[in-house]
């Protein structure tokens, strides 16, 4: 078995598409575009007014409660955009690409899912239906359909190809070897509700999270450690991505997932989980800014879940699954350094079912724009294939440089 | 539609249901048991083919005259045969129709003990479970006990190749005497059990009877298969549990195999190791007296022992009754799932977990209680596992049909709505996997 120092030391060593599994580089013919798109799925629902919070609507605090930020003049306070969406302090890199205009935020969007089962709306924001199970390949599959080349241009990052890939067109995967993915503090929290009643895994999940919780202490790692775990992993293929997309004769296009944003308790502001998370991400995406290079200039990253979550604090001090949230799209190529948001306020009466941050843009029209002016497809398969029955939903306008 | 009884009949007796094999056995699923209890005339498609014990042996005796360089390339290739053994027998695991009868192969190669923690084992640890166990997993016990001493690898993992009759003319000649490695585990472990009535003198008596049982060498007959050395044998009469076995060369051997089935030590001891591992880590007596009456009365007949277990009230009490071993944990994921593990990942998963086939620690094998498997390092690696096979496995709902293939008889509603709120799907895999529900069996 391949150790992950081995693969490290493969990539370390030569083209990085020479650990790629084969077929990426069977047909090396001219790719038809030299434009790269980096898709990355966040599963589990990431809080939109968590990573982009509304400090300045008026309703904003009292809404909020114990999970509002401070205005960015204060010593803790969210990190300023354009005088009323702030970001996550934890996001320091992306702040950094938002005022250099390399990253755009769309917010109060959402996919026409309008459920709150994370199976379900996953499974729209891949198919690129207004439907669950209203397609069985994803829309970045017919996309790259639409690329009529004869060169393998899609690219999972990952154990399996996610259905947003998934589909006719062929696409590579590829994955760091590792012996077993982490279970990260969420994931744990979810096997102890399990154990629960149960007297001998119980107790033995208790007596593990125990030794790793003493070995922490003995290591001196930062409580954040299993959340950030996860998000380091992102942090750890970021920069293979960046030289998997950077080969002349590599993808176009890639696909990454990040789990971990299901925060229904102690969800945390400036520290915990979500912070931990958030600050992985950002790790991550400047990561791969800077091994990205030359490469950075033709690049879009989008960064999305599968729904926002409630705007109130729930009775655990987290957020219940909502509707809509907030998408970062960044790159050198991303006409950005601002937020584009039809805001729908925050009070009471302006909330989807009472609860949530109401949908006012369709993350379609993102993507519209995006595989339009970015990916540069016809505009007659953009609709009839890649989103069928969206006529209604038209491309935001500006959101790539020209 | 699937009850406790389909669970624990694919569970507890099968390696963990296929999609809808639950369904399609429900009616009567003691029936879909009792009909696996049928001896095979061949071996799983999976294992078709592969060399045995004396293709391996044969080729170790020409390794003899081999440079090191040699060696080191026979001997790497004989690991690699393992592996390749190994993979395939957990996939017949996987594959297996008749689930019960390949169950009953594992108990009693379990049972029957050797392991690749002796690196003579390798390669020919798979084909003695093939050559020595299958054919008798549903014959007589006097037939699996003798077809197992008879085999090499037995015969090498627990010494008896070393051993010689002190006064034999070979243990004259070359000064060296009796090894009761092999005699005490046959008394201890394969028949009588610890507490069998058994003393020192016994084991001594039984290693003297066994002298000469050993491997072809190129010379013999069989060369890498079976041989009796009569040069080595301990001359002179022998007394085994208060009986007088007179000289009679191989024939001291098969006497005592004979008598050794027939001990009620072996009937009360190969009852509850059969109760413990289809009803319960701590099983009632009523069913070990019943499952050792069985087994007095029919002389050890493996058939009527797994019928009447099928049968045992207390075997469908309780469907959670056992915690799976790695091994039933693996393959009961990958037959729920039908995920296609390459021989790489398989071979991985178990020795990750903690149970490589034909790698017991001792010649007791592998444990057969719950609180040997589960501690905190196995439950995090197992919980681990899970969510890596749910990352591969990740369809849209796909949790939803692992749970109706698997554990939806007996799962509580907690379970359920653990898993309903997981956040990816393949997280809510990874719960069902996790899930006591299925770990048990």
């Amino acid at each position: 078995m391949i150790s992950r120092r081995t693969a490290l030391k493969l990539l370390a060593g030569g083209s990085a598409t020479a650990v790629m599994a084969n077929g990426l580089r069977l047909a090396v013919a001219d790719a038809p575009t030299e434009r790269r798109f980096v898709l990355v799925i966040l599963r589990g629902g990431l809080d939109g007014l968590a990573s982009v919070p509304a400090y300045a609507d008026p309703d904003y605090h009292a809404q909020r409660g114990s999970l509002a930020f401070d205005d960015p003049d204060a010593a803790e306070g969210a990190l300023d955009l354009d005088g009323f969406f702030g970001l996550h302090p934890s996001l320091s890199a992306l702040h950094g690409m938002f005022r250099a205009g390399e990253l755009l935020v769309v917010h109060a969007v959402a996919t026409p899912y309008r459920s709150r089962s994370h199976f379900d709306g996953q499974n729209l924001l891949e198919n690129g239906t207004a439907r669950v199970n209203g397609a069985t390949d994803g829309w970045l599959n017919r996309a790259l359909g639409l690329m009529s080349s004869e060169r393998q241009l899609g690219l999972a990052i990952g154990q399996s190809v996610p259905l947003v890939l998934r589909g006719p067109t062929p696409v590579g995967s590829w994955s760091p070897v590792q012996a077993l993915p982490a279970a990260d503090d969420d994931f744990l929290s979810r096997l102890a509700t399990l154990y629960r009643d149960d007297l001998l895994f119980g107790p033995a999940l208790t007596e593990a999270i125990r030794l790793q919780e003493m070995s922490d202490e003995i290591i001196g790692k930062q409580d954040t450690r299993r959340s950030r775990q996860d998000a380091k992993a992102l942090t750890g293929v970021a920069e293979s991505l960046a030289r998997f997309l950077a080969d002349p004769n590599g993808p176009r296009v890639a696909v990454l997932e990040a789990g971990g944003w299901d925060t229904h308790a102690n969800q945390g502001l400036l520290t915990g989980r979500l912070a931990g998370r958030l600050a992985g991400l950002d790790e991550g995406l400047a990561v791969f800014k800077e091994a990205s290079g030359a490469i950075w200039r033709d690049t879009v990253v989008a960064v999305v879940t599968e729904f926002g979550r409630t705007v109130a604090v729930n009775g655990t001090g987290g957020t219940d699954h909502g509707t809509a949230g907030a998408v970062f799209l960044l790159g050198g190529a991303v006409a950005g350094g601002r937020v584009i948001a039809d805001w729908p306020g925050l009070s009471g009466d302006r909330l989807y079912g009472g609860r949530d941050l109401t949908p006012t843009t369709d993350l379609h029209a993102v993507w519209k724009s995006v595989l339009a002016w970015h990916l540069e497809l016809p505009r007659d398969g953009i609709e009839r294939i890649v989103f069928p029955g969206s006529a209604g939903v038209s491309a935001l306008p500006d959101l790539i440089k020209t | 539609m699937a009850t406790a009884a389909s669970f624990i009949a694919t569970t507890r007796f099968g390696l963990g249901p296929k999609p809808g094999e639950q369904e399609r056995i429900a009616a009567d699923p003691r029936a879909w048991l009792v009909e696996q209890i049928v001896p095979l005339d061949l071996p799983p498609s999976a294992l078709a083919g592969l060399p045995s014990s004396r293709d391996y042996l044969t080729d170790l005796g020409a390794a003899r005259r081999q440079s090191g360089e040699e060696k080191m390339a026979a001997r790497k290739a004989r690991r690699m045969a393992h592996r390749k053994e190994v993979a395939l027998r957990t996939r017949a695991q996987i594959e297996a129709g008749d689930p019960f009868h390949e169950r009953l192969v594992a108990f009693w190669s379990n049972h029957f003990t050797v392991s690749v923690k002796k690196p003579h084992l390798f390669a020919i640890a798979g084909a003695y479970e093939r050559e020595a166990i299958r054919p008798h997993v549903v014959g007589r016990f006097e037939d699996m006990l003798s077809a197992v001493l008879h085999h090499p690898a037995m015969l090498l993992y627990l010494d008896n190749v070393q051993s010689i009759g002190p006064n034999s003319p070979a243990g004259k000649r070359r000064h060296r005497g009796l090894n009761e490695n092999l005699a005490r585990e046959i008394l201890e472990l394969h028949t009588l059990g610890v507490d069998g009535g058994y003393a020192q003198e016994d084991v001594t008596e039984l290693a003297r009877i066994l002298t000469g049982w050993s491997i072809g060498r190129q010379r013999d007959d069989v060369p890498g298969g079976f041989a009796f050395h009569a040069r080595a044998h301990e001359p002179g009469a022998k007394t085994l549990l208060g009986v007088r076995y007179p000289e009679s060369g191989i024939e001291e051997g098969k006497t005592a195999f004979a008598a050794l089935t027939r001990h009620p030590s072996t009937a009360r001891h190969i009852a509850t190791k059969l109760a413990r591992h289809f009803i319960a880590d701590e099983p009632p007596d009523g069913a070990v007296s019943r499952l050792a009456t069985i087994f007095r009365d029919t002389e050890g007949d493996l058939a009527a022992l797994a019928r009447s277990l099928v049968q045992e009230d207390a075997a469908w009490a309780n469907p959670t009754a056992k915690v799976k071993t790695p091994n039933d944990f693996v393959v009961s994921a990958l037959r729920a799932t039908g995920v296609d593990a390459d021989s790489k990942r398989l071979v991985g998963s178990l020795e990750l977990l903690g149970q490589a086939p034909f790698a017991a620690p001792s010649p007791a094998g592998w444990p057969d209680t719950g609180e040997h498997w589960i501690g905190p390092g196995a439950t995090l690696s197992r919980a681990e596992w899970a969510l890596a096979l749910g990352r591969r496995l990740a369809g849209h709902r796909a949790h939803e049909v692992l749970v109706a293939t698997t554990i939806e008889p007996i799962v509580s509603a907690s379970t359920r709505l653990t898993i309903e709120r997981a956040p990816s799907e393949a997280e809510a895999i990874a719960l069902v996997l996790a899930s006591p529900e299925f770990q048990r069996r």
